[in-house]
């Protein structure tokens, strides 16, 4: 006999009221990581060392600025879905757990907002 | 429910201390470890953009912290971990179709993902010292 209601299964929410919509996300964010990780990789590659006009030279461009935004957007929801994965799994005391998926969230924009205007400052023209 | 004493003393189901570690096992591990290390990395990424964002003095200086022997040895370590976790997570995005989930196929598996993220890792340092 199953206990729960026909509403309940209809929406298919679950327990959290998320339904799949987490594992998703992370999957979407994962499989989009895979490419803009090798165009990140080949960027710093290729400009670790290189004098700060040659960065500013390289980041002025509009493929190279585009790329990296869409590499920060989607490396910073992905790392943030993960660590809210992680805390709930570790810590149970529920004001510290609030705390905790707050502190998340505030750092993944503080480092999104920080990484996003010297993308778009470096590709205006620095 | 909300009555029930969630500190009384139930059986425990064996975890990490008890198992004997497999590959499959470390390798699961370290997707976290790696996911949560790189989660603190992506400050370097930033403060590098925000670095060179900000003038050329400013940018030599991140660059020499960078470019120390502390600096590289952490962006090694950064290095290993995006392409551990990248081909740990391409290993997950595969499970959830379904496949190779057995025993022996999921233990290969594991020993690929750890031989494969050392030899990009070195790959990746190579290139680098030749540009
Ligand atoms: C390079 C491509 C990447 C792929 C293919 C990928 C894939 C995945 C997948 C499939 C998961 C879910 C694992 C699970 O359900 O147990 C995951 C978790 C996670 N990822 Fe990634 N990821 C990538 C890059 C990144 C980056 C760059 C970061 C951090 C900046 C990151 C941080 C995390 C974190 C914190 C978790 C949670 C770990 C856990 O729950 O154990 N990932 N990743």
């Amino acid at each position: 006999m199953s206990m729960r209601t026909p509403l309940g299964k209809v929406l298919g929410l679950g327990s959290a009221r998320e339904g799949t919509e987490h594992f998703w996300r992370q999957r979407v964010t994962a499989v989009a990581n895979v490419p803009l990780t090798l165009f990140l990789v080949w960027l710093v590659v290729s400009l670790f060392g290189k004098s700060h006009q040659t960065i500013l030279d390289t980041l002025s461009s509009p493929l190279i600025a585009i790329g990296l935004l869409l590499t920060m957007a989607s490396m910073l929801y992905h790392m943030r879905l993960g660590m809210q994965t992680i805390i709930e799994d570790y810590i149970h005391a529920e004001g510290v757990k609030i705390l905790l998926l707050m502190g998340n969230t505030f750092f993944t924009f503080a480092i999104g907002i920080s990484a996003g205007f010297a993308i778009l400052k470096l590709g205006f023209g620095g | 429910m909300a009555e029930a004493d969630i500190r009384a003393k139930r059986p425990l189901s064996p975890h990490l201390q008890i198992y004997k570690p497999i590959p499959t096992m470390v390798m699961s591990i370290l997707h976290r470890v790696t996911g949560a290390a790189m989660y603190f990395g992506i400050l370097l990424v930033a403060w590098w953009l925000v670095a060179a964002a900000s003038g050329p003095a400013y940018y030599e200086f991140c660059h020499a912290i960078l470019s120390s022997w502390p600096g590289m040895i952490v962006l090694f370590g950064f290095t290993w971990a995006l392409m551990h976790h990248m081909l740990g997570g391409i290993r997950h995005l595969i499970w959830d179709t379904g496949h190779l989930f057995d025993k022996e196929t999921s233990t290969k598996l594991a020993w690929a993902t750890l031989i494969g993220s050392v030899g990009l890792t070195v790959l990746i340092w190579i290139l680098a010292a030749a540009v």
